[in-house]
């Protein structure tokens, strides 16, 4: 092989080697993608609740995308607290406000969002935490009655699940 | 290729064997290589018991191995019927209790093996040159491990099971932007469920079969450059040296035959001591255990990841701490293998092992105050040890001569 025939067979070599590559990598996206959650699990991702039996600081723990949703039916007291607190002592800063759409209904995922335990606070004889809302014992964290994380290693606050009122009495969770 | 280069290269194929044991061997070369590896290969005549839980560590595998086919006769991977399978094999299946039970204590004891396997690596300097590779391939089925161990736990579906899934499978999540992506993909559904217990059954035999893999590469690297020992020098003659049978494999049935007595012992009188009874209760989404404890033998790989009060960070110690035990061969100054000759890095070495053990005590604690303190000095030290004392004690103490083998053999005779 004369050496001007080099740079030829070195493109050839390249650019076979280049497209086998691009090939190999793209057949991967099916194999990943069929990892993800199937259309049948998706499918379930909504949920609806009747909250006529909840009594003002009961709370009722239903079940959305296989994951706990606390609705919490917030007393007076609960909702000043909430509302007045300071942004400045919140770890991740949100109005109140900004997490319910009437202020008696609190609906949060009762998920930790450290390491996905479910905190403790549902029930009457549940501790709640240093803040009244929601303890988790994995590892510490504590949640105020906006569901906002307010001390522990958790880095924010239980999220909020879209959701909207049917009627005055009824909520769609997804 | 000349043809009297190709006549070379086919003459080896030639086996020094006769009759069937020669045809087949000129064929597959098979016995040729056990006979050279595996009876007449040369180790140092110095080794102790520390140098059987290679050998302990490999029957546990293969003692894995052959329970888990038979579990998984039985086992049932979904939500649905996990929990119940496992508890049919306990009470309806010939002989599945001494199975599983075989199976769960073995999974503890394989760890200890290692633990020990590990701690000899890091004394006697086993992992210094020319012998990087072998212990980079122990570390690689060391994390292999921890993820085999941790996918089979979650298979009994219990509430431990469940649990514990969770917060590891959520640890992903704490990668930034794409991290609850990440975790979809891996669990197949939005939290840990019946697609879960299903990848994870399939994964849990797939890495098994990795770990296997890799076993054959940590022997062939060892087998390249021959066994270390106590006095980390390598043998000057052949009288340095026995034959790896029958004085090895006599000596590593020994020492397995003790080591499986106690697992026997604790098979047979407390074949739960090492899990949780937590684990007996079905796996329930919506109650999370007051006290979530890992499996034993992750607590001190827990407790460094609670020392750091930020998520990401702890996640990123946890793993790191792991991996940069990879970095020590490279770290680690001396030009003196063995800690026989190090007055001062013996101390450090024999400190991590210590600090491994309060680690692991600290992570079987709920995280309170006080041994949250305690998990971050021993997570300092941790850290300490790779990157600060493995280069400067190397610089600063004065070893002491290392023996030959035949020498060290004769000063401890007298």
């Amino acid at each position: 092989m004369s050496d001007s025939k080099k740079p030829r067979r070195d493109f050839i070599k390249l650019s076979a080697m280049t497209l086998g590559g691009v090939g190999a990598a793209s057949l991967l996206i099916p194999f990943i993608s069929s990892m993800n959650p199937g259309k049948d699990t998706l499918a379930l991702a909504s949920t609806e609740i009747d909250l006529s039996p909840l009594e003002e600081g009961q709370s009722l723990t239903v079940i959305w995308r296989g994951k706990p949703v606390f609705i919490k039916h917030r007393t007076k007291s609960e909702i000043d607290v909430a509302k007045n607190t300071s942004l400045d002592e919140l770890p991740d800063a949100e109005e109140d406000s900004a997490r319910v759409q009437k202020d008696n209904w609190l609906v949060v995922l009762g998920v930790c969002t450290h390491l996905g335990c479910v905190p403790l606070g549902q029930k009457a004889s549940d501790t709640k935490g240093d803040y009244g809302g929601w303890f988790c014992p994995c590892h510490g964290s504590h949640y105020d009655t906006s569901g906002r994380i307010r001390k522990g290693p958790a880095p924010t606050n239980l999220p909020v699940p879209p959701y909207v009122f049917l009627t005055d009495n009824r909520i769609k969770i997804g | 290729m000349s043809s009297d280069q190709l006549q070379g290269y086919k003459k080896t194929l030639n086996s020094p064997y006769t009759g069937i044991k020669g045809w087949i061997d000129s064929r597959l070369p098979l016995i040729r290589m056990m006979e050279a590896e595996y009876l007449k290969f040369p180790v140092p005549k110095s080794l102790n018991y520390f140098w059987s839980f290679g050998g302990i560590a490999m029957f546990c595998l293969i003692g894995l191995i052959l329970t888990g086919i038979f579990l998984g006769f039985h086992y049932k991977p979904s939500a649905e019927d996990a929990f119940d399978s496992v508890e049919r094999i306990m009470r309806d299946v010939s002989f599945g209790w001494l199975i599983r039970y075989l199976h769960a204590n073995l999974v503890s004891f394989f760890f200890i093996a290692t633990f020990i396997h590990i701690f000899r690596a890091l004394y006697f300097g086993s992992y210094k040159a020319p012998r990087e590779l072998v212990y980079i391939f122990g570390l690689t089925m060391f994390m292999l491990m921890m993820a085999t161990a941790f996918l089979g736990y979650t298979l009994p579906w219990g509430q431990m099971s469940y649990w514990g899934a969770t917060v590891i499978t959520n640890l992903f999540s704490a990668i930034p932007v794409v991290g609850d992506a990440i975790l979809q993909l891996l669990l197949g559904d939005f939290t840990v469920g019946d697609s879960a217990v299903n990848r994870f059954y399939v994964l849990h035999w797939l890495l098994a079969f990795a770990i296997v893999g890799l076993v054959v590469f940590h022997v062939i690297t060892l087998h390249m450059t021959g066994s270390n020992n106590p006095t980390g020098s390598e043998p000057q003659s052949w009288d340095e040296t026995v034959s790896f049978h029958p004085y090895v494999t006599i000596k590593d049935l020994n020492a397995a035959l003790f080591f499986f007595i106690i697992m026997a012992f604790i098979l047979f009188y407390y074949p739960n001591i090492l899990g949780h009874s937590d684990n007996y209760i079905k796996a329930n989404p919506m109650i999370t255990p007051a006290h979530i404890v890992p499996e034993w033998y992750f607590l001190p790989f827990y407790a460094i990841l609670r020392a750091i009060p930020d998520k990401l960070g702890g996640v990123i110690a946890m793993f790191s701490s792991i991996l940069a035990l990879g970095l020590l061969p490279w770290l680690d100054t001396s030009k003196v293998r063995s800690c026989l000759f190090r007055p001062i890095w013996r101390y450090c070495v024999l400190l991590f092992a210590v600090n491994f053990l309060v680690l692991m005590y600290v992570g079987g604690k709920p995280a309170e105050d006080i041994y949250v303190l305690i998990s971050r000095i021993g997570t300092a030290y941790w850290f300490l040890f790779i990157f600060v004392l493995a280069p400067l004690v190397g610089f600063l103490e004065t070893p002491r001569q290392p023996l030959t083998i035949t020498n060290y053999l004769q000063s401890k005779k007298a």
